[in-house]
């Protein structure tokens, strides 16, 4: 059970998971899971933009969930729609656009199955590459940025008062979630990506009595969920990226049996 | 003190602030000063436009019309009305304290007991009481050694016995350093008694002046004791006018211009 291409998914999960975990913590505190899901639908036209552009798909998927995540920014500021009716509209305008986009390009070949549901076995030395830059970016920028993220999750009023840049803290925390849900797609499909990000950090929460404890348990369970479900897939011949996501999800829901923490006792 | 504050330059001011949000017509002309020192309590109604009148203060939003002047390097420590405790943000007093600034544990201990809340530095912020959430607030503001205190509604959800207890603290912390206090209130008539200028927003300034003490009134007394009796006092409003239906400023031409209608008119 070593040949390359498990090694090579095993090493893609990872590297995943490990963006995953710390993201999909910010997600579930500020309430952003249905970013992700609007995120998640650019993946198709991200794909025939990479594929107009001579790029790689995966390049390109890149490339249109920052532009989305750009967009979402904008118009959160119209007080038309509320921004619940809004990602809605857009999560499936996009989807709709990339089904109509690829249906066109009689030149393109997409495995549809393969971008809907993932396909961890066909991770290559180019995915590992992006896979582990967008690891390696988005660690270091929840490091540098770590104090100024939970100040604004807290109360923005407050961070702006101060002396944190709020607008532009919460614009990174949403590029880097397009960066994850980016690199997640090719690990469980764009269908489950956000299951990757959510799942292991709401499974976090019992074994947690800091947020920094959350971020770091919510990277480990995505790490283990990644592996095991993995080599059950293997092993008993399931798809990998559903498997991965239902261990998590077990993983959760053994949380819950967990006494809740944070409290360390009256005083020390 | 608060008769040198008002010869001496405010804190912050705000000079015939208008904001519009659309069509929507939310600040209208406001002048607005805080002196060092000073308590002011900033009184309206929901959608008076109170917040934004902060958040014009904080540099957070841009007024259409009129400006701002801020004593240069003031420091402003803010007192919020609601902050994100979910429980699925695992976040301690302790943790929430240090999260504008890091801050020693002897500091930590000597600022929450400052604010009568010494004992839950490691308590879940999602679990403790809503009074004991505005002394946490007031201490992360005290934390930054602000030259002015903002606090938004240091009083919601709290019954009067801790309001007159909160009223003190706020008062004692005023006197010590000597800074300016702002504080923000939906309550038009019950206002703090330490409060030297009341300032009732509806869009515009409806009015401004000092409130009333009411210790002296036997009932009052026997119903809440002296101590709420002296940390509470009584705004009588004096309007010159009263708003319509779509809450524009108009004349008071019948009934007696000296005693408004507060509730009815909205004014």
């Amino acid at each position: 059970m070593t040949e390359d291409f498990v090694l090579r998914a095993l090493a893609g999960g990872i590297g995943a998971a490990l963006a995953a975990g710390p993201v999909g913590c910010f997600v579930i505190w500020r309430r952003m899971a249905y970013f992700g899901t609007a995120l998640a639908h650019a993946v198709l036209l991200g794909i025939a933009l990479g594929f107009l552009l001579e790029l790689e798909p995966f390049v390109g998927v890149f490339a249109m969930c920052f532009i989305l995540a750009g967009c979402l920014i904008l118009l959160e500021r119209q007080r038309l729609v509320s921004l619940d009716a809004l990602l809605g509209v857009l999560a499936h305008a996009v989807f709709a656009a990339g089904l109509v986009v690829i249906a066109f390009m009689e030149r393109l070949r997409v495995d549809l199955v393969g971008y809907l549901f993932g396909d961890i076995l066909s991770v290559g030395v180019v995915d590992l590459w992006l896979i582990y830059t967008t690891a390696a970016i988005s660690i270091a920028a929840l490091l540098w940025q770590w104090r100024n993220l939970l100040s604004v999750t807290v109360n923005r009023d407050l961070a702006a008062v101060e002396g944190v840049p709020v607008e532009r803290v919460r614009f990174l925390l949403l590029i880097m979630l397009a960066g994850v849900i980016a690199v997640g797609m090719k690990i469980v499909g764009m269908l489950l990506v956000v299951a990757l990000v959510i799942i292991p950090a709401a499974a976090a929460r019992r074994v947690s009595s800091t947020p920094e404890q959350m971020a770091v348990a919510s990277a480990v369970i995505g790490i283990i969920a990644v592996i095991s479900g993995l080599f059950s897939s293997l092993e008993w011949d399931i798809p990998a990226g559903p498997a991965i996501v239902l261990v998590a999800s077990v993983a959760f829901a053994a949380s819950l049996l967990i006494p809740s923490r944070g409290q360390q006792g009256r005083d020390d | 003190m608060p008769g040198d504050a008002s010869r001496a330059r405010p804190l912050i001011e705000a000079r015939g602030v208008s904001v519009s949000f659309g069509r929507q017509n939310v600040l209208d002309k406001v002048d607005i000063a805080v002196h060092a020192g000073e308590i002011v309590t900033l009184v309206g109604l929901n959608g008076a436009g109170k917040s934004t009148l902060i958040r014009v203060l904080f540099g957070i939003v841009r007024p259409d019309l009129g400006t701002v002047v801020r004593t240069p390097g003031l420091r402003i420590g803010y007192s919020p009305q609601h902050v994100h405790r979910d429980p699925i943000l695992p976040m301690t007093v302790r943790r929430f304290l240090t999260l504008g600034a890091p801050a020693s544990h002897d500091r930590l201990k000597k600022v929450l007991a400052e604010v009568g809340a010494g004992t839950i530095l490691n308590h879940p912020l999602a679990e403790v009481s809503g009074g004991e959430l505005h002394r946490v607030l007031l201490a992360r503001a005290l934390l930054r050694e602000p030259g002015l205190l903002v606090l938004d509604e240091p009083l919601a959800g709290v019954d009067v016995t801790s309001q007159a207890e909160l009223y003190q603290l706020i008062a004692t912390i005023r006197d010590r350093y000597g800074c300016g206090v702002l504080l923000v209130s939906h309550d038009l008539h019950m206002v703090m008694a330490a409060t030297d200028t009341v300032v009732c927003l509806n869009r515009h300034v409806c009015c401004s002046g000092h409130p009333k003490v009411i210790t002296r009134h036997p009932e009052f007394v026997s119903l809440f004791g002296p101590h709420v009796a002296n940390a509470i006092a009584i705004y009588p409003h004096r309007h010159d006018h009263r708003h319509d239906e779509r809450g524009e400023p108009v004349p008071i031409d019948d009934g007696d211009p000296k005693s408004p209608d507060m509730s009815g008119g909205q004014g």
